[in-house]
């Protein structure tokens, strides 16, 4: 039997942050909640969450700055990281594809939307956190260019 | 059988027959239609430079010196096929310039120099005459002989028998005649005579002709061939030195004689004449090029035949070698041939002399009696209306003097030369013109001092080294002073200047005078300066191939295209100078209205006109005096200068104008990056606007969606959620709401509800209704200070107490968490309500003091931290006190709390009333 992917939910909005607690509790994912960037990055640390929902405008670190962390770290290799936005333009959107990030939710959204991403990036997993190694592109590596 | 009235009477038919071919070409030439417009009566006009002294005096050199006669020819030759780009460039610039005569050309150059064209004039009258006098004196020798047919006498020498004598003069003045009728019928303006040419050309074929028919006679009729003729000459011992040069004396007078005729066939007036100024076609001059040497060749072939059949048929020296040409004829009774011979020999000298004193007319005319009249003449002459009758005076005077001048020459001093050395002494005069003409095209430094100096350098010394001593010679000057040197100084002899010896008298005179000459050139102009006008020529004739035609010469002036008509028609005559105009008017495509003011381009192109039928020194100086025109350099010099000035300041303008430029650029990049800056605090705005709505807009739609799609939540959780989506809503409506009222105040379109009221009860109101905030947060105090009495303001009360609340809301947000205290003090000062209102919060960092104020900028970074509220309480608060006429700011140490404090102005009792009224 698989354990519940671990959800890490990351907003200085307290509201918001119930609504998806919520929300993600009743998918059945094990949640963890944190209000700012700092508590964030404690979080990951002291228990690597297979996915993180990532409010981009938070107090103390911003959610650009834990993305890039996270994605640019070894050991946090294969978290996925979804970031939550107000701002909604594009520029932020491809800013924080740049730096990683699997996907992008803009507020507001639709629960439903958003429980679907969280679903589809975790099955893209294959379900085991551990076991996620994305195959590595080169391009032209196989000498046939 | 030929007596003297046949000779004659073959004489008078044949020169009308020249006469007639001249008459017939200018009349089609005035049809338009030129007879003369190939390249072949071009060349055969050059071959003017085959003389008598050629015709006759070829085979008399050649008998006593050999081959000693080519170089004459040599040196036309050469200069014809290494230097036909010399003369191309000359017939380029007098084209250019109207050129019209070699004085013309050089006064021209050296900035129209009325000195210089006067001086080249004078050498050349003294200097031609020699030459003149050998041509009559080859007239009347040939004539005497062949009248003394079938008997060869030879004429006595000097001193002779009467009748040669008066044969001369009466030779002199029928030339006269025919070259007053050949070139002085009328004055045109090109200075063309194209009938002239025709005759000469048409001379020039008679001559070669004859020499031919004699040449061919006597190497195939008396001996078989050219070889036979050698073979005979070799086994004679006396001929035989002949066919060898000689000595290193004979190697150099070959190079100098070579030299000498080099620059002949240009500088010679008459060369120059029909080479340069009656060239109808540049083009002409391609084939020419090879025609002419053409020319030389054939007339030189049997030079030596006839000087060998000479010198055998008549052994005994009797007969001079200078009338072989036609005396071997009279030998063997062949009188046609004889006739012939003396046909052509006429031919060549009267060619000569016709264009040589046409050429010495123009020039004298218009290079040094014209400019002298014009200068000292007084206004009078200026004023004669008709000035060509006085013209064809002048040259027609100047014919007849030159004339008379060759023949005193040769009634004189001709006799006790040689016809080639006569000749040479002329070469050498004109030689002198060559340094200042090459200098000329070619050096843009040549100036009209250095020219000056040179000229006259040179031609004193021919004076000294050649004239002299030929009047010496001939008994006119005690011969010690050739033979010992003047005062009995060795030095000095004239024909070993210096100790130059052994040297023959022509190369000695050659190698000195071009010496002496290019020397004075070169040194003088490079140390003397130009005038403007002499650069400004310099340049037209060294850049003739670079620059465009036209006088270069800017000019405003006074004078309307009228006056200089007028001035046209006066040497032109009416009608040439209406076509000259319409000419002008074709070309420049614009129509001159004679009352207009004549520009530059008028000016210069009748400046011209006038310069093709009186020289360019002349035609300066009548445009001169109607343009009433001083002619002195400072002039010029001061216009040159105000010119430089003006530019000075133009180029000043030019400075400023693009410093302004420049700072209008800058200007313009600031109030753009001042735009882009806006633009993108207009983005930011709307960003934050976006996301301050999306914010409490998103816990809205989830929990409105958790509630929708969760029926079965407990009722506890059903009212937190129902209380989140409210609260968010009030949240949703505050915003807007103060996004409205700031938008609203700033675009002025506020209701303002004024009236008087009481700060202190205002204020109390204010934070009562802070009270619940305070409630929320059981360790932080609200305390007041509030002073009694004060004046009452008038302001809208909602307003004024919504800023007080956005104050005291802040201070209880940001105020120590632990143990908060807020603080609200107010006073009257000054005539102002003050209020401050002072927490015990983190402070805010003193670069923030202006931002916070701003609408949505908060303390610290705008990404990190999340606005404790609207972001937008600060901003309004500013916009109401500003309304009524208040102030606020901030005063805070980082870490010792904050102070808003706002100031506005109280109601002062004594006008209250007014205000009242007012409101």
């Amino acid at each position: 039997m698989t354990p519940p992917a671990k959800v890490l939910i990351v907003d200085d909005e307290p509201n918001i942050l119930l609504s998806l607690k919520f929300l993600m509790t009743k998918a059945g994912y094990a949640v963890r909640t944190a209000k700012d960037g700092e508590e964030a990055l404690a979080e990951i640390g002291r228990d690597r969450p297979d996915l993180m929902l990532l409010d981009v405008m938070m107090p103390k670190i911003d959610g650009f700055t834990v993305c890039q962390r996270v994605k640019s770290s070894p050991e946090w290799n294969g978290v996925r990281v979804i970031m939550l936005t107000a701002r909604g333009r594009d520029v932020e959107r491809e800013k924080g594809l740049a730096l990683g990030a699997d996907d992008y939710i803009t507020k507001p959204f639709s629960t439903k939307d958003a429980l679907d991403r969280v679903a589809a990036l975790l099955a893209d997993m294959g379900g085991s956190a551990a076991a996620d190694e994305k195959p590595v592109e080169t391009p032209g590596g196989d000498g046939t260019v | 059988m030929l007596s003297i009235p046949v000779i004659v009477g073959v004489s008078f038919v044949y020169l009308s027959l020249l006469f007639a071919i001249a008459y017939y070409c200018d009349k089609r030439a005035d049809a338009g239609r030129s007879v003369i417009n190939t390249p072949y009566v071009y060349a055969l006009s050059i071959a003017v430079y085959c003389t008598s002294w050629t015709f006759f005096g070829s085979v008399g050199r050649a008998a006593t010196s050999g081959v000693g006669f080519l170089p004459i020819y040599l040196g036309p030759t050469l200069t014809f096929i290494f230097g036909w780009m010399v003369i191309r460039k000359i017939i380029r610039i007098s084209k250019a310039n109207r050129i019209t005569s070699i004085a013309d050309f050089i006064a021209s150059r050296y900035g129209k120099s009325v000195a210089l064209g006067g001086l080249v004039s004078v050498i050349a009258v003294i200097g031609i005459p020699p030459y003149i006098s050998i041509q009559l004196t080859a007239i009347s020798t040939s004539f005497s002989i062949l009248q003394g047919y079938p008997s060869i006498q030879m004429p006595a020498g000097v001193g002779g028998i009467a009748l040669l004598h008066d044969t001369e003069l009466y030779v002199s003045l029928l030339m006269a005649a025919f070259a007053i009728l050949f070139g002085t019928r009328h004055i045109d303006a090109s200075e063309h005579h194209e009938g002239l040419v025709a005759a000469v050309a048409f001379e020039s074929l008679v001559k070669l002709v004859a020499f031919l028919c004699v040449g061919l006679f006597v190497t195939y009729g008396l001996y078989n061939g050219f070889s036979d003729i050698f073979a005979r000459a070799e086994a004679s011992p006396e001929l035989k030195r002949l066919f060898t040069i000689g000595s290193v004396a004979g190697h150099i007078s070959w190079i100098t004689l070579t030299i000498l005729a080099m620059a002949a066939i240009v500088v010679l007036p008459r060369q120059f004449q029909v080479l340069v100024v009656e060239n109808i076609d540049e083009r002409h001059l391609k084939k020419a090029v090879w025609l002419f040497p053409l020319y030389l060749l054939l007339i030189n072939i049997f030079v030596l035949p006839i000087a060998f059949a000479g010198l055998m048929q008549f052994a005994d020296g009797e007969v001079k070698p200078d009338t072989f040409v036609m005396t071997i004829a009279m030998k063997e009774q062949l009188p046609l041939l004889a006739l012939f011979a003396f046909i052509g020999g006429l031919s060549a000298a009267t060619g000569m002399i016709i264009v040589e004193t046409i050429a010495l007319a123009t020039m004298v005319s218009n290079d040094l009696v014209m400019p002298l009249l014009l200068r000292f003449g007084g206004q009078r002459l200026r004023d004669r209306k008709d000035l060509t009758g006085l013209l064809l005076a002048i040259r027609r005077g100047t014919i007849v003097v030159v004339l008379m001048l060759g023949y005193l020459y040769a009634s004189t001093l001709g006799s006790s030369y040689a016809l080639v050395t006569i000749g040479l002494v002329s070469f050498v005069a004109v030689l002198q013109f060559a340094p200042a003409i090459v200098a000329g095209i070619y050096w843009k430094g040549a100036s009209k001092a250095g020219a000056l100096a040179g000229l006259s350098g040179g031609f004193g010394l021919w004076t000294y080294t050649l004239l002299l001593p030929s009047f010496a010679r001939s008994g006119w000057l005690a011969s010690d002073f050739v033979n010992q040197g003047p005062w009995g100084i060795a030095l000095l002899k004239p024909y070993a200047l210096f100790g130059l010896e052994g040297l023959d008298p022509i190369s000695h005179a050659t190698i000195w005078t071009l010496l002496v000459n290019a020397g004075l050139l070169i040194g003088v102009s490079i140390v003397s300066t130009q005038s403007l006008i002499e650069r400004t020529q310099a340049v037209q004739f060294v850049d003739v191939f670079k620059t465009a035609h036209g006088s270069g010469r800017e000019w405003r002036g006074r004078a309307s295209v009228g006056e200089l008509v007028s001035l046209l028609e006066r040497f032109l005559g009416a009608a040439r100078a209406e076509t000259a105009l319409a000419r002008l008017e074709r070309e420049t495509g614009r129509t001159l209205a004679r009352d207009s003011r004549a520009d530059s381009d008028v000016v210069a192109f009748v400046e011209r006109q006038l310069a093709g039928s009186m020289g360019a020194a002349s035609a300066r100086i009548m445009v001169a005096s109607v343009l009433r025109e001083e002619m002195h350099d400072i002039d010029e010099v001061t216009r040159l200068l105000d010119e430089a000035s003006q530019l000075v300041l133009y180029s000043r303008k030019l400075e400023d104008k693009s410093r302004k430029l420049e700072t209008a650029t800058a200007e313009l990049q600031a109030a753009n990056g001042r735009l882009l800056e806006l633009d993108k605090l207009k983005d930011d705005f709307m960003a934050t606007v976006s996301h301050e709505i999306r914010t409490p807009l998103t816990s809205i739609r989830s929990f409105g969606e958790i509630l929708r799609d969760n029926p079965d939540l407990d009722v506890e959780q059903r009212q937190e959620f129902m209380s989140i989506i409210v609260v968010e809503s009030e949240r949703l409506s505050r915003l807007i709401n103060d996004i409205l009222d700031l938008a609203k105040m700033e675009a002025g379109t506020t209701q303002w509800l004024v009236e008087d009221v009481d700060p202190g009860q205002a204020l109390s109101e204010a934070m009562v209704a802070t009270s619940g905030l305070v409630a929320m947060s059981p360790s932080t105090r609200l305390a007041a200070d509030i002073a009694a009495g004060m004046s009452p303001i008038r302001v809208d009360r909602d307003r004024f107490k919504q800023v007080v609340i956005n104050l005291v809301s802040n201070g209880l947000k940001f105020c120590d968490p632990a143990a908060g205290m807020v603080t609200v003090k107010a006073w009257q000062e000054g005539g102002m309500l003050r209020v401050d209102v002072i927490d015990n919060g983190q402070g805010i960092a003193r670069q923030d003091h202006d931002k916070i104020f701003e609408r949505f900028q908060q303390a610290g970074n705008t990404l990190t931290d999340k606005p404790q509220g609207t972001g937008l309480g600060l901003p309004i608060c500013r916009q109401i006190l500003e309304q009524f006429g208040g102030a606020i700011w901030v005063d805070s140490e980082p870490g010792h709390g904050a102070t808003f404090s706002f100031k506005i102005p109280a109601k002062i009792p004594a006008v209250t009333n007014a205000a009242t009224a007012a409101a």
